[in-house]
Formats: structure tokens, C-alpha cells, sequence
């Protein structure tokens, strides 16, 4: 692994706050180690912009290692930048080439308004989980013993891989339609395919749509560009498992 | 102050169960009277929260991230502990409950570690009736896996992504409760005071990150659940906004602060790279399951590596020292963590050292052997019992990948190396407090009304915390202790009537954090909060890290106090009050950070032994073992903050009772 420096070029989005108007603005970057990950790029350049006494560029970041899905950023046009299957926070700068210039935008999408420069508002996220993403079973530690129902193995894996989400708002992001029925679909399926989930099945997914619906996402129309920009790897199988439900719980 | 621990009377497994028979209620036509406040959205807050609330009690919740579903907690990655003894090896809430005590190196309390064991099975039963999850067996039935410092399986996982899907199992309950208006969640807000009226707490001061807005809160009982305080170090395995500051905040308002030398200091991490380096990943401790450590047995070969003219895979097995295997035949890979660094960092000072860094600091985590003995096992299993070599290294890795994949595919984007045809690079980094605010048996502060969950108080870990034992007592904390003992408090309250937040106490908070936030702006300086950050995690990690000395913790407390006094004069915060302004957000955090990391320092001096995770290079064996001293130092020691100069805190002692296990030295040989 031979770690090396280069400089770059970038060009980011400024906006003051959700009412000001927004504008890209240029910055130059020296002696960016290729170890280094984008974030650690971006507090560099902070660095550089306080000890110039200007002010630094917000940007949304948490845990730095993929799990948290606070970090966002489109790149170079993609959601996450150019790698797959991985967050802002796991690119590194070994991806970019000395002189590279590099285009960082926030998420954009109606339900994901700029709160300011690169951070946007994703409440709309939890107000869907509000919804009806939940089993109603209240804390009293007497409910049955874990082993009580057995689940086959290939449903709880399944469960597992839709409930892997993270929430970043990577599939909004990258949707020319701006739908969050990935992110949706992922948990109505993930309740769908265990036993627990089947008492509220009905009445979750029609809360869950209908809330999706109010928040203004757009609708699905099968491009997949979500699944590919998912750093979760989220599959589209999950949309339509949510359409099958949401069919099911509409003609009862 | 008198620190009363409140343990209940009565035989070891009777005492929680007595002691919830006894304790008082709240009506349900009472609880909507009753408001609550809890800062933290991790495991303990959102199932403390979510709990509440579903009794009825008026819940405000507050996390300085977006959405509660980001807490730290989500980053944990390999288990969760609970004596279930699915794997019928012998597991017992007795065992469980002895081994915590044990791994803690005999400096937690026996009631509280016994209460975690026995809460431990609702954990899994409330999890499971929520929709976590878990990784099955085929015959559908849950699976376990193995963590250091034990001879059972009763980790239950979820991958290597336990922590998350525990989390958003919270995190779904809370979100039901905030969507039937139960739980009124405060996204993006920051605890910055706790108030009291007539020594109660009653409320907080909050800064709503987005708009600037300073807000008062008010409520009859707070409940501090706002994780670690790792970052001190600057470099950890915690999120980038993981702080102190709520807990500090209670902390100089009059509750105790509890063995903050008591620091985890995780074996296996992906080794620093260089001076912009953010942050630390972990790599999980379920991954001691299948990897052997090593370095190499000559001095000569390790240089070769640092110079970049070897490599790990052309050294020769008899070349290789497996050193926690030779020094630990009994435990080998999977001794407790605190054990596993201390040795990584042995070998390291001895110039064992492979990472090509200024350190050297790096060990390695080797799969070869797993991919062949698997490789093996899965080509018989598939009839085949003539396995090529080839076929046995393909099968092998295929095992490993249905494993660890997702903790593979994390180290390679990290390092840019594959793990699965190089061993990995791994060397210790800070990532749990054991220490934190001192809470009684009811998890209740030394300010009345104020109670501290999970990782923030000092309940259950002693010296050195398990693997996969964090998440049990974040859990155990929030849903089956805090909403017994904290009605037990409110009852008290039904007549007490809406706190009002115009109160005095509140506008004279109030206006100390405005003073503050303004002398934060108008300081004008000359340097970044993070220079000032990165210095103080350069005298923590030297002088208060693995080892520590009496010169060396003198040295840290002197030069913490002055670069205390230097960030007050000369740090510099951009931008403005009332806006979105992460770096006013850091100043605040870090000035949290240089008061507590110097009492962290002060601590490690008075406890005159070595336990657990604190290793005193004057308190050590001839083999280089921590050397407890039961007799002066089997206590607690907590802090009362005493005014600005942290010099003046003042030591209280509560002596630590084993009424029913026997006390002995930790042998993991």
C-alpha cells in the first residue's frame, strides 16, 4: 500500500441556509494523502478554510465507518461517489488522481430540503418508520422465549439483508423520481418475512405508503439506479415484496 | 457527599426481584402528569424512552444527531451476551454474572453485575418480539457464537452488524411512541446544562443545532443516557460526535464522576495511518474467533516487513510467534480485550512491531489457518474426502466470507490490502469508558432526580468490560431497570404539579450558556478547535493510555491544565450563533473534554495498582500481569467536582463488598 499526495480541485455547494439561494464555489486542495478517507479530505480543507478565518463548509458525517448513515454527498454526480457498496465515509482518496476536479453537491430531492451547504433534512425518513414501521409490543420482559417460534433460516437472512439499511437516503438521492420505496420496501419487508410482523402487516404497510406518499417521494418506475447506489446492496426484490403487500392489504 | 449504593438486602438472586416488589408506583391515570426528559437516543436511551412512554409517562427525548436511529450504538458489531444456554454448555445467569466480574477484574458491584445477568434473557425475548433479526440456525432456531473471556456460547448476533439492528429494534419502538405522541423527539439538539431547583433536577438547556435557538426544558426527572467518553483521545473507534458533555455537564452541577481512568482499549483496530486521520475503525472481537495473532519471532524479520522487503505470507510458521497462545495456552486468542492489547503492545515496545508507520504499532490477525482447517471441514461435510489443496483453500474462504464478509470488505476499502490472502494489520485503539457518572442501584446520580443509563454511568464493567456486554447493559438499562426505579422516584411527584421553565434556575442556565456561546465567538484566536483537540489526544494516548506511570500521569495533568488555559484564550470559532455551526458545536465538546481528561489523569494516579484496562507499569508480576491490591484499592472511587481548578475535585470511596464470590487473580493461563 503505497500511500502518496496529491492536489485537487473542488467544487462544492454553498448555501447560507433552506431559504438562501445556493452556489458551487472553487477550492484548491494540496498534499491530500491517498490513505486519506473523502471526510478526512473534507476536514482538511475545513482546516484550511478556519485558519484562513473563513467558514468552514457543514457537512453531515457521524461514525465513519459505514453504519450510522449520517454521511451523505453526491460526487462527481454519484450518490456516495464513484465506488460501489460503500458510504462518503468509506471512499478514500486513492479513488481520485492528482489534479482531479471534484464536484460535491448535497442529496437532491423535494422531500430532502438543504438545511445548509452539503446537509440536508431527512425527517421525512422517520416519520415514515413513525408510520407503521414497528411491532406493537410493549417492553414488560415477559413476552415468549426467543426460541419459542422457530424462523427458517432463509426467511431471517432475508429479513436481515432488508433490515440492513441504513437510512442514508442514497436511493432518494440517485431517483430521477426521487422515490423512497427502496427505503420503505426494505422495511416493510423485513417485518413481512418474520412472524412477528404478520399481526400489523396489514395496516403497517398502508400507513407506511400513505405516509411515503405525504412526505412527497416520487413513485418507483423500475430503473434500479437505487439498488445499484445502495451501499447496503438493498434489492429491488424488496419493492416488490412491498407492492405484493400493499396489493394484499388494499383488496381487504 | 455520601455515596449511599442503595444495594437492597437479602441472598444475591433474590435482591432485584425483593427489591421490584418493593419498590414504589405510579398510577396510570398519575403518568401523564409526569414529564421526563432523556438525553441519548443509543440502546439505553431509546429503550428508556420507549419504555416510559409506553407506561404513559410524558417523554421528551433529545439526540444531537439527525434521526435517533444514528446513535453509537449502531456501530457495534459483534454481539450480545445473555445466559439463554441455547448451546447447553453449561451457561447460568450464575456463570454470566461471574464471568462479568471476573473480566471486570473484580471492580464492579456484585448486585448490579448479578441484576444484568438475570435481565439478560428478556433482552433476547423483547428483541426477537420486536423483529430483530438475529442469525438462525437451519433448524430455525437462534445461534450463538463465542467472546473473549468466557468458555460458552451466548453471544447472540445479527452478522457483524449486531449493534445496528439492536438499535433500530429501539429505535422502532421509539418511533412508535413518538408517532402515537407519547415521546416528543428533539432531532439535532444539544444538552449544554442540567438544571436544578431546590437540588432536584428539573430540566436542561438545549441548543437546537439547526436554528441556534437556546431552549429550556423542563421536566419532574432527567435521564442522562448520552454514551462514552472515548473521544477524549481524539482518535477512537467512536463517532465523530460522540461527547462527554451531558454527562460532564450533570458532573459539575454536583453527581459524582466514577473511575474515569477505567478505559477500554480494544485489541484489534486498523492501525493509525497518518496526521489526518479522523478516526480509528474496529475490526470485531468475533473475528478472534476464527484469526490467530502474531508477530514475527526474529527482530530481523520484522524490520524486513517495516521495510517493505518481506511479507507476512513468506515467514515460516516455526518464524511466527503466536504470542497469546504462548502465554495464554488455556484462553489463547480469545482472552479479555484488556489482555489481548497489553500484549499486542508488549510485543510492539519490544520492536516486534510490523506496521510500516513512525510507531510501528501494528500486529498481525491471521485467517490461514481457519481457511484451511474450514476448507477441510466443508469439503468432508460435502463428501468430498480427498480434497485438493486448492479446493480446501476455496472452500475455506467461501466459510470465512459467509462469516465476516461485510468486516472483510471493511478492512479492504480501508487499507487497500485482501485479508483473505494477507493477514490483517491490527493494533489496539480506545473504544468503551468503563468509568462514568456514578449511579446507586437504582441507576440514580447523586443529584436526586437524575438518572445515568449505558455507557454513561460506571455501573456494570468494573475495569474492563466483555465483549458483547455492551449492548446487554445498554438494553437492560433502558427496558427493565429505569422504568421501575425511576416511577419509584416520581411517585413522590404526582402532587407536584407542571416545573415551570421560566423558573429563575432556568433563565439564570439559560444565560450562562448564551455567555458562553458568545465568548466561543468573540474569542477570536488563531487556532481550530481540532488543534487543540489533537494535542490533548497526544498527551492521553502517551501518558494515559495502555501503561501508565506516576511521572507520566503528573506530566498529563500539568499539561492538560495548560492547554486548557491556552484553548480558552486562543481557540478560534467561525461562523455564527444562530445557524447551523459544527465548529461552536466541537468548542463546546472539547472544552468538556481537556476538564475531564485531566481527572481522568488524576485518577489513574491515586489508584496506586494495576486492573482491568488501567495498567500501572509500578503494579505489574514478574510476567507482566496486572497486579491488583485488593486491600487498599477494591473500591470505587468517584469524583465531586469542586469549582473550576479540576486540582480540588475531591475523592469519595465506596468500598466494593464480595459477599458472594470469591475474590482471586484474573488467570486466563
Amino acid at each position: 500500500m503505497a500511500s502518496k499526495s496529491i492536489n485537487i480541485n473542488l467544487k462544492v455547494w454553498r448555501q447560507k441556509n433552506a431559504k438562501a439561494n445556493g452556489a458551487m464555489e472553487t477550492y484548491k486542495l494540496d498534499d491530500v494523502s491517498t490513505d486519506s478517507s473523502f471526510l478526512e479530505m473534507l476536514d482538511q480543507l475545513n482546516e484550511q478554510l478556519v485558519t484562513e478565518k473563513k467558514e468552514p463548509v457543514a457537512f453531515d458525517h457521524d461514525c465513519r465507518e459505514g453504519i450510522c448513515g449520517m454521511c451523505s454527498l453526491f460526487i462527481n454526480g454519484r450518490a456516495h461517489g464513484p465506488e460501489t457498496g460503500i458510504t462518503t465515509c468509506q471512499l478514500h482518496m486513492r479513488s481520485f488522481k492528482d489534479g482531479d476536479t471534484i464536484y460535491i453537491e448535497p442529496w437532491r430531492s423535494k422531500a430532502f430540503p438543504v438545511v445548509k451547504d452539503l446537509v440536508v433534512d431527512r425527517s421525512a425518513f422517520d416519520r415514515i418508520q413513525q408510520a407503521g414501521g414497528f411491532v406493537s409490543v410493549n417492553t414488560s420482559g415477559n413476552t415468549i422465549d426467543a426460541n419459542s417460534i422457530p424462523v427458517p433460516k432463509q426467511d431471517a437472512d432475508k429479513a436481515f439483508e432488508a433490515a440492513a439499511c441504513i437510512g442514508c437516503g442514497a436511493c432518494v438521492a440517485t431517483c430521477k423520481n426521487g422515490s423512497a420505496m427502496l427505503f420503505v420496501g426494505a422495511k416493510v419487508s423485513q417485518y413481512a418475512l418474520l412472524p412477528q410482523g404478520q399481526v400489523e402487516a396489514t395496516d403497517r404497510v398502508l400507513n407506511m405508503v400513505r405516509q411515503m406518499d405525504e412526505e412527497g417521494f416520487g413513485n418507483c418506475t423500475n430503473t434500479g439506479a437505487c439498488e445499484i447506489e445502495c451501499p447496503k446492496g438493498i434489492s429491488l426484490e424488496n419493492i416488490a415484496r412491498m407492492n405484493r403487500e400493499f396489493l394484499k392489504a388494499s383488496s381487504k | 457527599m455520601k455515596l449511599d449504593s442503595k444495594i437492597p438486602e437479602g441472598p444475591l438472586a433474590e435482591k432485584w426481584t425483593n427489591h421490584k416488589d418493593h419498590l414504589k408506583l405510579v398510577a396510570p391515570n398519575n403518568r401523564p402528569k409526569i414529564d421526563i426528559i432523556v438525553v441519548g437516543t443509543g440502546l439505553a436511551g431509546a429503550s428508556a424512552a420507549a419504555s416510559l412512554g409506553e407506561m404513559g409517562y410524558n417523554v421528551k427525548a433529545f439526540c444531537f444527531q439527525d434521526s435517533p436511529r444514528r446513535a453509537h450504538s449502531i456501530a457495534a458489531q459483534g454481539g450480545i451476551n445473555a445466559a439463554k444456554n441455547y448451546q447447553n454448555d453449561g451457561d447460568s445467569v450464575y456463570r454470566l454474572f461471574y464471568d462479568t466480574i471476573k473480566g471486570g477484574d473484580y471492580r464492579a458491584r456484585e448486585a448490579n453485575v448479578h441484576r444484568l445477568a438475570e435481565v439478560s434473557g428478556n433482552i433476547i425475548d423483547q428483541c426477537v418480539a420486536q423483529g430483530v433479526p438475529f442469525a438462525r440456525e437451519y433448524g430455525g432456531t437462534l445461534d450463538n457464537r463465542s467472546f473473549g473471556g468466557v468458555q460458552v456460547k451466548r453471544t447472540f448476533y445479527a452478522a457483524g452488524q449486531t449493534g445496528q439492528q439492536l438499535l433500530l429494534g429501539a429505535y422502532s419502538a421509539l418511533s412508535r411512541q413518538i408517532g402515537l405522541g407519547r415521546v416528543k423527539m428533539y432531532n439535532r439538539h444539544e444538552m449544554l446544562e442540567l438544571v436544578k431547583v431546590d437540588g432536584k433536577a428539573r430540566g436542561i438547556i438545549a441548543r437546537n443545532l439547526i436554528t441556534g435557538e437556546i431552549e429550556r426544558h423542563a421536566a419532574h426527572a432527567v435521564v442522562i443516557a448520552s454514551g462514552g467518553y472515548g473521544n477524549v483521545y481524539f482518535l477512537s473507534t467512536n463517532a465523530m460526535g460522540s461527547n462527554v458533555t451531558a454527562a460532564w455537564k450533570i458532573h459539575k452541577q454536583g453527581a459524582a464522576f466514577a473511575n474515569p481512568c477505567y478505559v477500554q482499549i480494544h485489541p484489534t483496530c486498523i492501525p493509525v495511518h497518518g496526521t489526518n486521520q479522523s478516526k480509528l475503525t474496529l475490526m470485531s472481537e468475533s473475528l478472534r474467533n476464527s484469526g490467530r495473532i502474531w508477530v514475527p519471532k526474529k527482530k530481523e524479520d520484522a524490520e524486513a516487513i517495516r521495510a517493505g522487503k518481506l511479507k507476512p505470507t513468506q515467514i515460516a510458521e516455526e518464524d511466527r510467534d503466536y504470542y497469546l497462545e504462548r502465554r495464554y495456552p488455556a484462553f489463547g486468542n480469545l482472552v479479555p480485550r484488556d489482555v489481548a492489547s497489553r500484549a499486542a503492545k508488549e510485543r510492539c515496545d519490544a520492536g516486534y512491531g510490523i506496521e510500516s508507520n513512525a510507531t510501528h504499532e501494528g500486529v498481525y490477525l491471521d485467517f490461514s489457518s481457519e481457511i484451511k482447517n474450514k476448507g477441510k471441514e466443508v469439503a468432508y461435510a460435502h463428501g468430498n474426502h480427498n480434497p485438493s489443496e486448492e479446493e480446501i483453500i476455496k472452500l475455506g474462504k467461501q466459510w470465512i466470507e459467509e462469516k465476516y464478509g461485510n468486516l472483510f470488505q471493511m478492512y479492504q476499502k480501508i487499507t487497500d490490502e485482501n485479508p483473505y490472502e494477507t493477514p490483517m494489520k491490527i493494533y489496539p485503539a480506545v473504544h468503551y469508558t468503563m468509568g462514568g457518572v456514578w449511579v446507586d442501584y437504582n441507576l440514580q446520580s447523586t443529584i436526586p432526580g437524575c438518572f445515568v443509563a449505558g455507557e454513561a454511568n460506571f455501573s456494570d464493567h468494573g475495569a474492563n468490560r466483555l465483549g458483547a456486554s455492551a449492548l446487554m447493559q445498554g438494553l437492560a438499562d433502558g427496558y427493565f431497570v429505569l422504568p421501575y426505579t425511576v416511577s419509584n422516584y416520581l411517585a413522590d411527584e404526582i402532587r407536584t404539579g407542571k416545573i415551570s421553565a421560566d423558573l429563575p434556575e432556568f433563565l439564570e442556565a439559560e444565560k450562562s450558556v448564551k455567555d458562553q456561546i458568545e465568548k466561543f465567538l468573540n474569542n477570536n484566536g488563531s487556532k481550530s478547535v481540532d488543534h487543540f483537540h489533537k494535542e490533548l489526544g497526544h498527551i492521553m494516548w502517551n501518558k494515559v493510555g495502555m501503561a501508565r506511570n506516576e511521572q507520566g500521569l503528573k506530566e498529563a495533568i500539568e499539561d492538560i491544565a495548560k492547554l486548557r488555559e491556552e484553548f480558552h484564550k486562543d481557540v478560534y470559532v467561525p461562523g455564527s450563533a444562530e445557524e447551523l455551526n459544527p465548529e461552536l458545536e466541537k468548542a463546546f465538546r472539547v472544552a468538556d473534554f481537556l476538564e475531564l481528561g485531566q481527572l481522568m489523569a488524576m485518577d489513574a494516579l491515586q489508584r496506586k495498582e494495576s486492573c482491568g484496562g488501567h495498567f500501572r507499569d509500578e503494579y505489574q508480576d514478574a510476567e507482566g500481569e496486572t497486579l491488583r491490591d485488593d486491600e487498599n484499592f477494591s473500591f470505587v472511587g468517584a469524583w465531586e467536582y469542586k469549582g473550576k481548578d479540576i486540582n480540588q475535585e475531591q475523592l469519595h470511596k465506596e468500598e466494593l463488598k464480595y459477599e458472594f464470590i470469591k475474590i482471586a487473580a484474573r488467570n486466563y493461563k
